[in-house]
């Protein structure tokens, strides 16, 4: 790791002013970052902590019935909230599925957010990574790339987002609030996310400086609490970064689905919406060739960046099962093994 | 750099000469508290778990430096003098370890475990909230079972108290 | 030794001590954190080091920024070809077999990704971990020699450790022209790497020309020598501290390069340092279960029995060194058949040096060998289980030797009937749970060689009534100090607690090597056979004595039990140790003893520890997801000297097969050759939550021959037999054999629709 100098602002705005001077970068509870610098794979010249900046770790409820999550609020501490696990138990059941009690119990959610991807190649400091080293191509094309992107992916970068989290919220159409020194903005999580075309570095819609401060659930998303689920495929029980992951939110009314949302991940190189599988499903019967329309439709793009064309059928498979299991509700307690295909108790279908 | 943190419940001025420096590596190589055990230095097996204000999490991806101001419990913090812990205890009881290499980082994890409250005696629950803490010897049926029996105790123990 | 206590080996009576579930003597240093592992040694005036790893497999290195390393604050030195000092051993030496070429900056040259290509040390952890990243080297690199096709494959003169790479019994191509049906099939095990959850570490300190290690290792007494070897100072110089080890698998039985690195740079900076490996660079220098190419041919006659066998293994090893998992042997000792053939092939690949892991050869043959046989018994048509019993072999196929001693009927039946074998039906895809997953059954046959090595000890009895036991033993788990103790104590005749044992040191007589599940049977036999020797002098001074009430009893015996001697005519009729010893005039009597095999015995039998796996796994059809439901083993291995332990290191090999099954995968890059998934978030083992209902059955068993305890090991013949237990479940649950391990979820996509 290597040397570098320890800022820790009082404020928001000291935070951004420390973090504007280049070679800077944020420190929340440091379980990717300090990861990446322990591989030389970030070596900033400037930490600016912000872990102990007041007031950014609180769920609230905002006037206009949102929900805001701010950007210190510990990974766990989502979940272990009943309020807001009861409304947005996808949320809670992503969040549980990702990583380790103790990571969850450090992490922060503006670092979920913010977590880079755990391509093998970007984190080989000897290989060629277009987001590590802008310029010097992408050793993961036509190299072990597995578990890499079927979605979104471009000649320049295949790796997929590894986050958990934000494919729930990006399901129910959170809002990332952004401060810098121009001020505050809000951007959507959809937009929040950059696709790596020619410049996969460029991996948010952040300014340099910037911070995420907190995300938001508007207050729609909470509509869908009864019947929303988040499953994952992982090659062991826990533990593991999904193979192909989704999170399905359904509104149902006289034997219709009113609205869907679903979003991907283990796929993309972003927490992919899948815009054209929530469109097939719109008012139809929530039924097992509802969500096998849906399933194609959003892998109808997908294309294998390599030795993975498999995840393009275990996708659709993943997508038609989470349908199905948001259509059968929201379980009244998260399953022991929460998003796993082992989580269902026997007698209960895991498929339909 | 200053640094104020309870360690075991003992109030300590910490000067660190380097910034770099995590809670794992204090812990072991400058406080030569070395019962947390470095087993990736990644977050990836849990072997340096600690407790940080009550919550377990992996000291090796801690900067020190970030802790002004925390509490931190470590394995060796949490035995009464002779008097073994009931995690520890149970671990002893029910082989829940055989090189013992993982095992404080194990213990700790299963007494912030059973302070989350939320596995209760659902061996599934247990599993699947163990998993952060590899333990290569394969001793996890024992350990399973002695977070169970140890939360079990815990929890008898607390009811006899109040009563 | 005296033969004042005559008992044939086969009904030797014990004390109260082994057979108990004794729970670990080392627990509460290991609940606390008090056991002190190489790592928490922090001698003052300490140094860190760290090893700058090469990352081309094949090449050379041709810069190096030494002055960057050197200007970061607080390093102290950087080693590297250039001002390396000269060592006393030449590195590309082989002097025994246990001895690994290694690198130690010899030169420029790389061999494998991970091997150190210099080592920088520093006044902290920190700056020599930056200083070994400044160096940024330079290399000239070549395309490294990878897989095993395209690759020219070798004819090795031994394979594992000294075993012969080929065994012919019979005529395999009449056994295959005169079958009524034959299997063919071939089976792929890729790179696996020990992980035990201790880095390696050392910490050296010189005192002139005196060397103190704290580091692991599972050969104390021998290591000390190799040790010296590399700087000219005897074996008697060296000391080795080694009193717990978290995990060894056999990846810690062999000196690699940068603990010797270590040591000189020690002695070059005239202060101690310490050298601990980053869980990346556990993937490389230090050894690894090298993959495998297995072919199988299998003959069957219209009765499911086997006509002839054929396994042929090709496996990797490094471009160096000649390690070649002995996988085929697997089949030279478990199924009956007239025409048996056993053949053996390498290829070299730019990798570290594969060396043994945890049941090396058994794991990976018997993986191929049970998912083999299965396939067999599915093409007869028959249960596997049954199958199995058409092929018992009642005598050891390959050397045609009687059994010391096999229990596996009995392993079969008790296994099967725990886990509800009797109700499995034949055909796959028959099963399902109530959420619709599907349900499999498999099994495989255990199997482990019961070695004995090499052991010494020494017992020493006190006027006070207690004794002093000890030897260089290792423990890296397996619960040694409970076990040895055990032992120890009945050796004395003394409860456990009035035993001190030690251990661990390699300043005490030598304990051999723990490695080949044979360090209870070879060093506990030690530690009984010193106790029975000073009992034995004892005796002597007890019975030539008219004082003592045991005086003239040698022709009866006595017998030594809870501190005392007794007539074995007349139990009533007994004097304590420490009265016999005061009488004397003695402060205490000392006694030694060596463990060692019979070497009648050992011409006259096959020793084998059986045992059979029981499987039962889930998985989702649509998404190819397995989960592993339940487990039973049951295995005989002799005399059990703890069962609370050795149920757990059957566990422990259980788990490791779960990992081998489903899990466990080096992936190198190919055009690199570097490992991309060398840490353990991407190198899966088994987690907690992988391990559902587990359950072991201790058969038991008598060996009169195996040795005088009758003890056999249990530390790896549990992964054995549960690999394929697993794969030929999945292959019942699914309808889908896969012939590649691990199994992963995408090799079972194909299971959805499939009627």
């Amino acid at each position: 790791m290597n040397l570098f100098e320890y800022v820790r602002p009082a404020s928001v705005d000291e935070a951004v002013a420390a973090a504007s001077e280049p070679g800077s970068a944020y420190l929340g509870a440091g379980t990717n970052l300090l990861d990446l610098m322990k591989g030389g794979v970030s070596t900033p010249d400037r930490l600016v902590d912000l872990t102990h900046l007041p007031d950014l770790d609180r769920i609230e409820t905002l006037p206009d019935g949102s929900t805001r999550i701010g950007a210190l609020v510990r990974n766990a501490a989502l979940p272990r909230d009943a309020d807001f696990a009861r409304r947005f138990p996808a949320v809670a059941e992503a969040l549980l599925s990702g990583a380790s009690a103790q990571l969850r119990n450090a992490a922060t959610l503006a670092g979920n957010l913010m977590q880079r991807t755990r391509c093998a190649y970007f984190y080989d400091t000897a290989s060629a990574c277009n987001k590590r080293m802008p310029g010097a191509g992408c050793d993961a094309v036509g190299g072990e790339n597995r578990a890499h992107a079927v979605l979104g992916w471009s000649d320049h970068c295949i790796a997929v987002h590894p986050s958990d989290l934000c494919v729930a919220l990006t399901a129910l159409g959170a809002i990332v609030e952004i401060a810098g020194t121009a001020g505050r903005r809000d951007v959507p999580i959809a937009d929040f996310y950059r696709l790596p075309g020619e410049t996969p570095e460029k991996e948010t819609a952040l300014a340099a400086g910037e911070m995420v401060v907190a995300v938001r659930l508007p207050a729609d998303a909470a509509a869908f609490a009864a019947n929303q689920r988040y499953l994952k495929v992982r090659e062991r029980t826990s533990y593991a970064f999904a193979l192909a992951s989704a999170a399905a939110a359904l509104t149902i009314a006289d034997g219709r689905i009113v609205e869907a949302r679903v979003a991907l991940g283990g796929v993309a190189p972003v927490p992919w919406r899948a815009v054209a599988a929530e469109a097939a499903l719109a008012g139809a019967a929530p039924e097992r060739a509802a969500f096998e329309r849906a399933a194609e439709a959003a892998f109808a793009e997908a294309r294998p960046s390599g030795d993975n064309a498999y995840k393009i059928e275990l996708g659709r498979r993943v997508v038609a099962r989470v349908l199905a299991m948001a259509a059968a509700g929201t379980p009244e307690r998260l399953p022991a093994l929460p998003a796993s295909p082992f989580a269902e108790p026997a007698g209960v279908a895991a498929h339909v | 750099m200053n640094l104020s943190l309870t360690v075991n419940g003992e109030p300590r001025q910490i000067v660190l000469d380097d910034p770099r420096v995590t809670l794992l590596d204090l812990l072991r190589e400058r406080m030569h508290l070395t019962g947390s055990k470095k087993g990736c230095d990644r977050g990836q097996c849990g072997a340096c778990t600690v407790l940080v204000d009550g919550r377990r999490v992996n000291s090796c991806l801690t900067l020190a430096v970030s802790l002004d101001g925390a509490s931190v419990t470590t394995i060796e913090g949490l035995a009464d003098g002779d008097r073994l812990h009931p995690v520890q205890q149970a671990f002893i009881d029910h082989d829940g370890f055989q090189c013992g290499f993982c095992t404080p980082g194990q213990i700790m994890s299963a007494v912030g475990l059973i302070l989350e409250g939320e596995a209760g005696d659902d061996p599934e629950r247990v599993r699947e909230a163990m998993s952060g803490n590899i333990c290569r010897c394969g001793a996890y049926k024992g350990i399973t079972e002695a977070v169970i029996d140890a939360a079990a105790k815990i929890a008898s123990d607390k009811q006899r108290d109040a009563a | 030794m005296s033969s004042v206590v005559p008992m044939p080996a086969a009904q030797r009576r014990f004390g109260s001590n082994s057979g108990q579930p004794m729970t670990r003597r080392d627990g509460v240093l290991k609940v606390t954190g008090a056991a002190t592992y190489a790592a928490d040694n922090h001698p003052d005036g300490m140094l860190y080091a760290v090893t700058a790893d090469a990352t081309i497999a094949r090449g050379r290195v041709v810069g190096l920024n030494v002055a960057a390393a050197k200007a970061h604050p607080g390093v102290v030195e950087v080693l590297t070809p250039a001002n390396r000092p000269a060592l006393a051993m030449d590195p590309d030496a082989k002097p025994h077999m246990f001895a690994f070429r290694t690198e130690v900056l010899q030169d420029e040259t790389v061999r494998y990704a991970g091997q150190p290509i210099a080592l920088v040390v520093a006044e902290t952890l920190e700056a020599a971990s930056e200083g070994a990243r400044l160096l940024a080297p330079r290399y000239e690199a070549e395309t490294p020699r990878l897989g095993f096709d395209g690759v020219e494959s070798f004819e090795p003169e031994a394979v594992g450790v000294g075993s012969p790479p080929t065994t012919v019994k019979g005529d395999v191509e009449a056994g295959l022209a005169g079958a009524a049906r034959t299997v063919e099939a071939r089976f792929e095990t890729p790179p696996q790497y020990h992980n035990a959850m201790e880095p390696h570490a050392i910490v050296a300190a010189w005192d002139g020309d005196r060397l103190t290690l704290d580091t692991p290792n599972q050969a104390l007494v021998m290591s000390t020598a190799a040790f010296g070897a590399w700087f000219g100072v005897p074996a008697e110089n060296v000391t080795i501290r080694s009193p717990f080890l978290g995990g060894g698998f056999g990846s810690k039985a062999i000196i690699f390069g940068a603990q010797v690195l270590t040591i000189l740079a020690a002695k070059m900076l005239d202060r101690p340092v310490k050298y601990v490996l980053r869980r990346d660079q556990m993937f490389g220098p230090v050894g690894h279960r090298g993959a495998t190419r297995q072919d199988f041919r299998i003959g069957l006659d219209d009765a499911g029995r086997l006509t002839a066998l054929e396994h042929v293994t090709t496996s990797s090893t490094s471009s160096f060194e000649n390690f070649l998992e002995p996988a085929s042997n697997a089949s030279h000792n478990l199924y009956a058949t007239p025409a048996l053939a056993a053949r053996h092939s390498g290829v070299r690949w730019d990798v570290g040096t594969p060396g043994p892991m945890r049941a090396p050869g058994e794991a990976s043959g018997s993986a191929a060998l049970e998912s083999a046989i299965d396939e067999a018994a599915f093409a007869a048509g028959l249960d596997p289980l049954e199958f199995r019993l058409r092929n018992y072999a009642e005598e050891d196929p390959a050397s045609g030797k009687p059994f010391s001693a096999k229990a596996l009927r009995e392993c079969y039946a008790e296994g099967a009937r725990r886990f509800g074998w009797a109700d499995r039906p034949l055909a796959p895809r028959q099963m399902t749970d109530g959420a619709g997953r599907l349900v499999g059954w498999g099994m495989g046959t255990a199997l482990f060689h019961a070695p004995m090595f090499q052991a010494k000890a020494r017992a020493v009895l006190k006027a006070d009534g207690t004794a002093v036991v000890e030897t260089a033993g290792v423990d890296m788990g397996q619960g040694a100090w409970t076990a040895l103790a055990q032992l120890a104590a009945d050796g004395v005749g003394l409860d456990i607690d009035a035993v001190e044992f030690r251990s661990g040191h390699s300043g005490l007589p030598d304990g051999g090597i723990a490695g080949g599940s044979g360090h209870t049977a070879t060093a506990g036999g030690a530690l009984h056979a010193a106790g029975r020797d000073a009992i034995a002098r004892l005796t002597e001074l007890a019975v030539a004595d008219e004082r003592s009430p045991l005086f003239g009893a040698g022709n009866v015996g006595v017998e030594a039990r809870d501190g005392r001697l007794h007539r074995a005519d007349d139990p009533s009729r007994s004097e304590s140790y420490g009265e016999i010893l005061a009488r004397a005039g003695l402060d205490a009597i000392e006694g030694t003893g060596q463990g060692a095999r019979d070497p009648a015995s050992a011409g006259d039998y096959a020793m084998f520890s059986h045992g059979a796996v029981f499987a039962e796994v889930k998985v989702d059809p649509e998404l190819g997801q397995i989960r592993v439901s339940r487990l039973v083993g049951a295995f005989a291995a002799g005399r059990i000297v703890n069962p609370r332990l050795a149920s757990s290191q059957l566990y422990g090999g259980m788990v490791w097969g779960l990992g081998f099954a489903l899990e466990e995968e080096a992936v190198h890059d190919r055009r690199s050759g570097r490992i991309m998934n060398a840490d353990l978030a991407g190198y899966h083992v088994p987690v907690n939550a992988d391990v559902a209902e587990m359950d072991v059955i201790l058969v038991d068993e008598v060996d009169p021959h195996v040795n005088p305890l009758g003890i056999k090991g249990v530390g790896e013949i549990g992964i054995t037999g549960t690999v394929g237990a697993i794969a030929n479940a999945v292959f019942h649950a699914t309808g889908i054999r896969v012939r590649r391990f691990p199994i992963l979820p995408a090799d079972l996509l194909g299971a959805a629709g499939a009627a």
